[in-house]
This record gives C-alpha cells, sequence and structure tokens, in this order.
C-alpha cells in the first residue's frame, strides 16, 4: 500500500534496497547527502552528484533530467551514517527556469526494485527555491524511515549544502553544477520540428523578420510582389522546385504582372515531385535502400530527413543490442551465483553443468543479439553506401567527388555537415553530422588533451594545429555554401601563430579583412561586432529594419577565434561573451579554437560560454551524445584528402564570385 | 473478424495466410462521462493511459508510458499522452505501436496495461474499449469493453509473447487498481 506523505510526515520502509524515482517537469539535477548521527555531512565525499555519482550504498545519475532513479542500498551504507538527504536542484544557466515556483511540483517516489511504491510525496508550495531537499532516509532504533522533508532554499544548491554543515559548499555547488553543464554540453540537440515550406522564408539579412511579415524591408530592395528581375533578396523561397518549376505564383517570379493575386505564403500549390519509391524487395528479403526515401518537400530536405533518421536508426539498434548483452550477462552472474551457492551442487558434477548451463544460456543469447545487430547494421551500412554518393555539397565530405563541381550555390541549403559520428559496434559505418542552417549556437573546437586515445597520441602543438586546421575547412565549408558574399568571416589571431593554418583563407583572399593581432586588432574587430548586434537588436526591437545604415553589411558573420584568451583583456572577454549570446539571433556566430584549460584563470565566469558551443574535437574523440538514448558517439571532423587541392579550388571559385558581384 | 475476448483466452499471433504478425498496435479509446443536472455541458475529465511493459525472463527492462513514448531500442512507440478521451467516435484516442521483428531479443513478454491516471472507475467511463490491431493490414484482433467494468481503475488488458520464432498474444483481462503502471507490477507478475 503507498504512503502520500505530507511535509513531515515518516513511513517505515520495509526493505533496505529501494529505488528513489523523481519526476519533474523540467530537468533537475538530483543528488544525495550522507549525515552522521548529528545530521553533518562530514566532507564533500559525503555528497553523490552529477560529478561524482556514485557512493558506496547510493548511486545518482550523471545529468540533469526531468525523471530520475536514484538506487539506494541502506545495507551498504557505511556504518556512521544515520541520515541519506536526496535533494534536487534546477541547473543554472540559460534556457533553464531558475525557481521551482516556475515549474510543475516535483514528485518522489521511494519504491522497492520491482517498481512498487512504498511512499510517494509531491514537492507543492515551493516559489523561489532552486534547490530543494526533497526526502530524508534515517536510522530509528536500527530500522530505517523515510521522512518527507520538502525544504526549499531561496539560495541554491550552495544554500542548501551550507546548511547541512559543508564547509566550501560555494564551491561544490559550482563544482555540481559545472558537471551538469558539461552534460548539457555534450548533447546533440534533437533535430528542429520540420517548419512548413511556407514558413521556410531564408533571411539572409541581419534582421530577424516578425514571423508575419515575409520579406524583411531591407534598404534598396524591391517591394515584394513588384515585376523583379531574380529572386528579391529578402524573400527568396526555401526549397521549392516544384512550385518554381511550375512558375506558379511564387512572389517575385510573377512574371511581369503588376498584381499578384497569390498569398504571399502559400508557395506549395505544386506538389513536390514524389519520392524515388525502392524498386520491389524480393520474398523475405529487406527492400533495397533508394537514396532519399524519407519525407520531404525537396530532395535536399528527403535526404536530411533520410540521414536523421539513419542516425536514430543506429542509435536504436544498438542500444537494442547493448540492452540484450547486458541483461544476458546479468543474468548469468545471477545464475553462477546461485549455482555457487546452493548446497546440493558442492559434490559431483552438478554445479559445473549448472555453470556450463548459465554460460551457454548467455552465450546463445548474446549470439542471437549479435546476429540480430549484424542483420540491421548491414541494412544501415548498405543504405549509407547509396546515400553517400547522392549527398549535395554541403552535406558531403571533401572526398566526395561532388565538391569537384562545385558551384556557388544562389540559396542557403537546409543543413552543414559538421563531420562523423560513429559507435564502436561498427566503426566504419559514418553517419553525417548535420547541423541546421543558418547555424542556431557557435561551434567550439577543443585544441587541449582530451581523454580519448587519439588526442593522447597527438601533440600538444600538432593538437592546437590540426583544430585550428579544423576551423579553417569548417570556416571554408561555410563560405562555400552560403551564396556569394553573403556570409564574411573575421579572424582573431592575437599572437599571429596560426598563419600557416589560415593560409588556404588567406591566399584565396575571402576573409572580410586580414587576421587581427595584438590586443588593438581584437578590440577593434570585438568592437565592430558588436556595434553590428546592437544596431540589428535595436533594428529589430524597434520594428525599424530599413532604418540600419546603408554601409552595415547584412549579410551572416563568423568569428573565428584562435588562441582564446590570449590577448583578451577583461572588456574583450566580456565583449565576446555578449556576442556569444546574442550574436546567433542576429546572425553572428563565434567559432572559437581554444583549451578550457588556458581560460582557467577567468574561473567560473566562462562557463556560460562554453555550454552556449558546440564543442567539437580536432581528432576523434567520443564526447557527443544522441538525443534519444544517449549512446557516447566518436566524432570526427571532415578532413580534406591528403593531397588534395579541392579546398584551395572551392575557396578561388568563392572569391571569384565575390569580385564579380561586389556589394 | 474480431474476437471479443473473455479472459485467459489465448490467441496466436497468426495471419489468415499462415504468416506471423509483424506490428501490432494496443489501442484505447474512451468518452468523458457527461455529468448529469444544471451545468450539463461541464464534462469532467477522464484521463486514461495505456503503457506496455517490456519483460525479459520475468524482469521489468523497459516501459513504454506517457512520460517514456519509445522504448530505448525503438520497437515500441506510443502516440502520446491524451488527457481527455474522445469525443465517442470510436477511435483509438491513445496507441502503442509494437515493431515485433525490432523488439529486441532478450524480451519475450510485453503486457499492456490500462489505468485510469484520474481515478474514475471504469463504471464511470463511457464507451472505453481497448483493443489490439494487425497494424500491416488495420484488422482488428481482439477486443475489450472496459465500461460498464466495475470498481475497478486499472486493467492488465493482455501479453504478447514469444512462441518459437513467433509471437501470441494471451488476453488476461484482470482488473487492477492503481493510477499508473508502478502501482500494477504486483498484479502484473503473476502472469507472467
Amino acid at each position: 500500500m503507498t504512503a502520500e506523505l505530507v511535509r513531515g510526515q515518516n513511513h517505515t520502509l520495509p526493505q533496505t534496497r529501494l529505488e528513489i524515482r523523481v519526476s519533474a517537469g523540467c530537468p533537475v539535477v538530483a543528488g544525495a547527502t550522507l549525515g552522521d548521527e548529528h545530521g553533518t555531512v562530514r566532507g564533500t565525499e559525503w555528497v553523490a552528484h552529477p560529478g561524482s555519482p556514485r557512493l558506496p550504498g547510493l548511486e545518482v545519475s550523471r545529468q540533469a533530467a526531468a525523471d530520475h532513479r536514484l538506487a539506494v542500498d541502506l545495507d551498504a551504507l557505511p556504518g556512521a551514517v544515520h541520515r541519506v538527504t536526496v535533494l534536487l536542484a534546477l541547473p543554472t544557466g540559460a534556457g533553464h527556469p531558475a525557481r521551482f515556483g516556475a515549474v510543475a511540483a516535483p514528485f518522489v517516489a521511494v519504491t522497492g526494485l520491482d517498481g512498487t511504491e512504498i511512499a510517494t510525496f509531491t514537492l507543492i508550495g515551493l516559489d523561489t527555491e532552486s534547490a530543494v531537499a526533497a526526502l530524508e532516509l534515517y536510522r530509528r532504533q536500527g530500522a530505517w524511515k523515510v521522512r518527507a522533508v520538502g525544504q526549499g532554499y531561496a539560495a541554491g544548491l550552495a544554500g542548501m549544502l551550507a546548511d547541512q554543515g559543508l564547509d566550501r559548499a560555494a564551491e561544490l555547488a559550482a563544482s555540481i553544477q559545472d558537471a551538469v553543464a558539461s552534460g548539457l554540453a555534450r548533447s546533440v540537440a534533437p533535430p528542429p520540428p520540420r517548419a512548413p515550406e511556407g514558413e521556410r522564408v531564408r533571411h539572409p539579412s541581419g534582421p530577424a523578420p516578425a514571423p508575419t511579415d515575409p520579406a524583411p524591408p531591407r534598404p534598396g530592395s524591391e517591394p515584394l510582389g513588384g515585376p523583379t528581375t531574380g529572386p528579391a533578396p529578402g524573400a527568396t523561397t526555401g526549397t521549392a522546385p516544384g512550385a518554381a518549376a511550375a512558375g506558379n505564383a511564387a512572389p517575385g517570379t510573377a512574371g511581369g504582372g503588376p498584381i499578384d493575386y497569390a498569398h504571399p505564403r502559400r508557395q506549395t500549390s505544386a506538389p513536390p515531385p514524389p519520392p524515388p519509391t525502392a524498386p520491389a524487395a524480393a520474398p523475405g528479403q529487406p527492400a533495397p535502400p533508394v537514396a532519399g526515401d524519407a519525407t520531404g518537400w525537396s530532395m535536399d530536405e528527403r535526404l536530411y530527413n533520410q540521414i536523421w533518421g539513419m542516425f536514430e536508426d543506429l542509435a536504436r539498434a544498438v542500444a537494442a543490442y547493448r540492452s540484450a548483452v547486458d541483461f544476458a550477462e546479468s543474468r548469468m552472474e545471477q545464475e553462477l551465483d546461485r549455482a555457487l551457492s546452493d548446497p546440493r551442487h558442492r559434490m559431483g558434477g552438478a554445479g559445473d553443468l549448472a555453470r556450463e548451463r548459465a554460460r551457454d544460456k548467455c552465450q546463445d543469447l548474446t549470439a542471437r543479439a549479435r546476429e540480430v545487430l549484424d542483420r540491421d547494421l548491414s541494412q544501415l551500412a548498405a543504405e549509407s553506401a547509396v546515400v553517400e554518393p547522392a549527398l549535395p555539397a554541403p552535406y558531403a565530405g571533401w572526398g566526395n567527388p561532388v565538391w569537384h563541381g562545385y558551384r556557388v550555390p544562389m540559396e542557403l541549403p537546409m543543413a552543414l555537415r559538421l563531420g562523423d559520428l560513429h559507435l564502436p559496434e561498427r566503426t566504419d559505418l559514418r553517419i553525417p553530422l548535420l547541423v541546421r542552417l543558418p547555424l542556431e549556437r557557435g561551434v567550439w573546437i577543443d585544441s587541449g588533451r582530451t581523454a580519448s586515445e587519439a588526442a593522447a597520441a597527438t601533440g600538444g602543438d600538432r593538437l592546437r594545429r590540426l583544430a585550428m586546421d579544423t576551423a579553417v575547412t569548417l570556416a571554408a565549408r561555410l563560405l562555400a555554401v552560403y551564396p556569394a558574399n553573403e556570409f564574411s568571416v573575421h579572424v582573431i589571431d592575437p599572437a599571429g601563430a596560426a598563419a600557416g593554418a589560415l593560409a588556404p583563407l588567406t591566399d584565396a583572399g575571402v576573409l572580410a579583412a586580414p587576421p587581427a593581432s595584438g590586443a588593438g586588432g581584437v578590440s577593434a574587430v570585438l568592437a565592430h561586432l558588436t556595434r553590428r548586434v546592437d544596431l540589428v537588436q535595436m533594428a529589430v526591437r524597434a520594428g525599424a529594419a530599413d532604418s540600419l545604415p546603408p554601409d552595415l553589411d547584412t549579410g551572416e558573420h563568423l568569428l573565428i577565434v584562435n588562441d582564446f584568451p590570449h590577448g583578451f583583456d577583461d572588456r574583450a572577454v566580456t565583449q565576446l561573451r555578449y556576442l556569444a549570446d546574442e550574436g546567433p539571433a542576429v546572425g553572428v556566430h563565434l567559432l572559437m579554437v581554444a583549451d578550457r584549460e588556458d581560460a582557467r584563470d577567468y574561473g567560473p565566469v566562462l562557463d556560460p560560454l562554453w555550454r552556449s558551443l558546440l564543442r567539437v574535437t580536432p581528432v576523434a574523440d567520443d564526447h557527443l551524445v544522441d538525443p534519444w538514448v544517449g549512446h557516447a558517439w566518436t566524432y570526427e571532423p571532415c578532413r580534406v584528402p591528403e593531397g588534395s587541392r579541392v579546398l584551395e579550388q572551392v575557396l578561388a571559385l568563392v572569391a571569384a564570385a565575390r569580385r564579380a558581384d561586389p556589394r | 473478424m474480431t474476437v471479443n475476448m473473455t479472459k485467459g483466452q489465448a490467441i496466436s499471433l497468426q495471419k489468415s495466410d499462415g504468416g506471423t504478425l509483424t506490428a501490432v498496435r494496443m489501442g484505447l479509446g474512451w468518452q468523458a462521462a457527461p455529468r448529469r443536472g444544471l451545468f450539463g455541458s461541464r464534462t469532467r475529465e477522464i484521463d486514461l493511459d495505456a503503457s506496455a511493459v517490456l519483460f525479459a525472463d520475468k524482469q521489468p527492462v523497459d516501459v513504454v508510458f506517457f512520460r517514456h513514448l519509445t522504448s530505448d531500442d525503438g520497437s515500441v512507440k506510443h502516440t502520446g499522452d491524451n488527457l481527455v478521451g474522445g469525443a465517442g467516435s470510436g477511435g483509438d484516442d491513445e496507441a502503442i505501436l509494437v515493431d515485433l521483428q525490432r523488439v529486441p531479443v532478450h524480451i519475450d513478454q510485453i503486457v499492456f496495461t490500462v489505468n485510469s491516471f484520474t481515478g474514475q472507475t471504469f463504471q464511470e467511463v463511457q464507451n472505453a474499449f481497448c483493443r489490439i490491431v494487425d497494424e500491416t493490414n488495420g484488422q482488428e484482433l481482439a477486443r475489450y469493453t472496459l465500461d460498464g467494468g466495475g470498481q475497478y481503475t486499472a486493467q492488465i488488458m493482455a501479453k504478447v509473447h514469444r512462441v518459437g520464432n513467433g509471437w501470441q498474444m494471451t488476453a488476461l483481462g484482470n482488473p487492477a487498481n492503481g493510477r499508473t503502471f508502478q502501482d500494477l507490477m504486483p498484479s502484473i507478475l503473476p502472469h507472467l
């Protein structure tokens, strides 16, 4: 019978192996502290939190989540422990609610291992608190009981830990939040919901127009629906070849008529061409894969969806395999234990036989799981083999021949390939990591030593050089997929250390200005971009996008920062953080090449900056997490094949297109 | 042809042409009970929830319910929580799709349950049913009528389990009480 506790009420626990389930309306951090008979937490080693999730007899999860399961084995706790306090806290940082009053009341349940609820408690009545001690498990005359506490702390995690007698509580609270934040930064965001085609209007100019306004007024742009030659720059539709081919009343292609009666947003009156259909499969065989075999209005969109589908399928197929293998192993261990403890097995061969049988069962199940996995993997590999060659340049690796036929595009593609992802079960099956354009968050290329083998095998200087090379190829990729003159790249290289790596960009002359060096150069570039962000933001807020000064470049900007924080003073750091926060919304993006260790002196001030960027590495490293199952995926950047001149050729074409169409 | 199932009845999930089933859907539909008397248009909200518990060797391994809509392996999918029921048109208000071919090899039983999250007993719910449909051709394989089902807030409806290389379904139809599937675990275990 479940006891529904109210604040202060207690309940006897019938068993010592328990699970504590937490459900909250938003991601929360769950942790636990151990207290002695006076209720004092003796040190940080008595706190289980995402940064140190395991204590004897206690395990909490590593990341913030809306649902938690804390495993507790009260018998395994140290004898000095008389109290276990389960605490919840809201993760700090942008995008998270700051108080429990703003989210649904968290619900905590103490359950047995089979899921039967013993006691439940809903933490109602919280307001400005950002941390709360939810439950307390405590010893009373040799037995354990649970008490509903629900004590909130407006001072947050630090205040709560200090209240439990921990010195250096603020430090510990900061490290907990940091561990949570690094968990969040590791996650690959799920693909955004697809906008209906009519909404997918591209905004090459900085000011993001109100959703009801499909054509942002730009200085000098033609009014919408007028007889324009070529697509109006502010209102180029997304990718609707069907509508365009039919010449069907798309704005800007009205063919000379002065009045366009078509609804300005309804551009998909012609159905998209049907997706390629797979040839009929032989009975009993899976259908042969076909590139573009997914939904979407254009081939690009179909391929994008197909790749995300492959990503999810691979994640789930591997999850099924891993869970089957885990289950087989844990069952075998249980059976071995049982065989060992059965007195009938002490004599004769019965015990050996039982052990043998347990091992066979495990091997049999593992083999069957492997068979299913191999079937799935070979299907996905076959799909990858037809999809990869069919990819358009923005989705393709540098080795793909499509880059040799590169032409400067007229419109922005849907997404860009940042690199490849793979799992250890099959390392040659690579899934492209596609991010939507325009970029929604900046990128941080970690030039520091990471835990990966590849990084350990590479020298520090070599790693820095690789990181900068990665940044340059990524910048080149962005330059190449944007229409001419709609994307500019700025470089801050305070010590001039990256001149060699930057050569492809500087030689081709595609940079907005030579790489800025020295403190003066740093502040000049930052001031220029900050001014742009300020002006565009002001114009957007005031709804007066047409009053921007005519010399303002309305394209998108990328700022490459090498060697951060070298050459940065406090003011410059503040400006950089401002750009990271406010830039993406108005088309200014950051590409940091940095080692977090170098910026250690700044302390936690910079944590939000690192967190807001997508971290990638110059060498293979398994730090990215998928949004479905949470596997650790190994990321590798797109590399130009050895001896290939494709990067230079592409950049030369970009430079030529810029010269042909000067702004 | 629909089989109106009775408790304990087992049916083999085989198609009429002899092939085994590859995908099934558990559908749940209901209609909010109208309030009588003054302000008659004000109906009380009834929230029924469908859940599927995946067992490996009698141990629960994964659960698909309104807070976990897709099993980690992707084989079982919940179409999403419906909090108020339908207008009584007879369609499924909540559904759980099971791709039997993709179910991991160690999962040998999947138990479907229905709970009344808002606490009304099945007596108060109108036109409530749950059914199992062959997803490949839309044919209804089994149907339970829940309304008028007595003072119960939950029902352990059916289980599908591995038999040889295929799957078989057994109707359980066991009434129980509970708000979510966790409350039902003790009543599920005897059926495994």
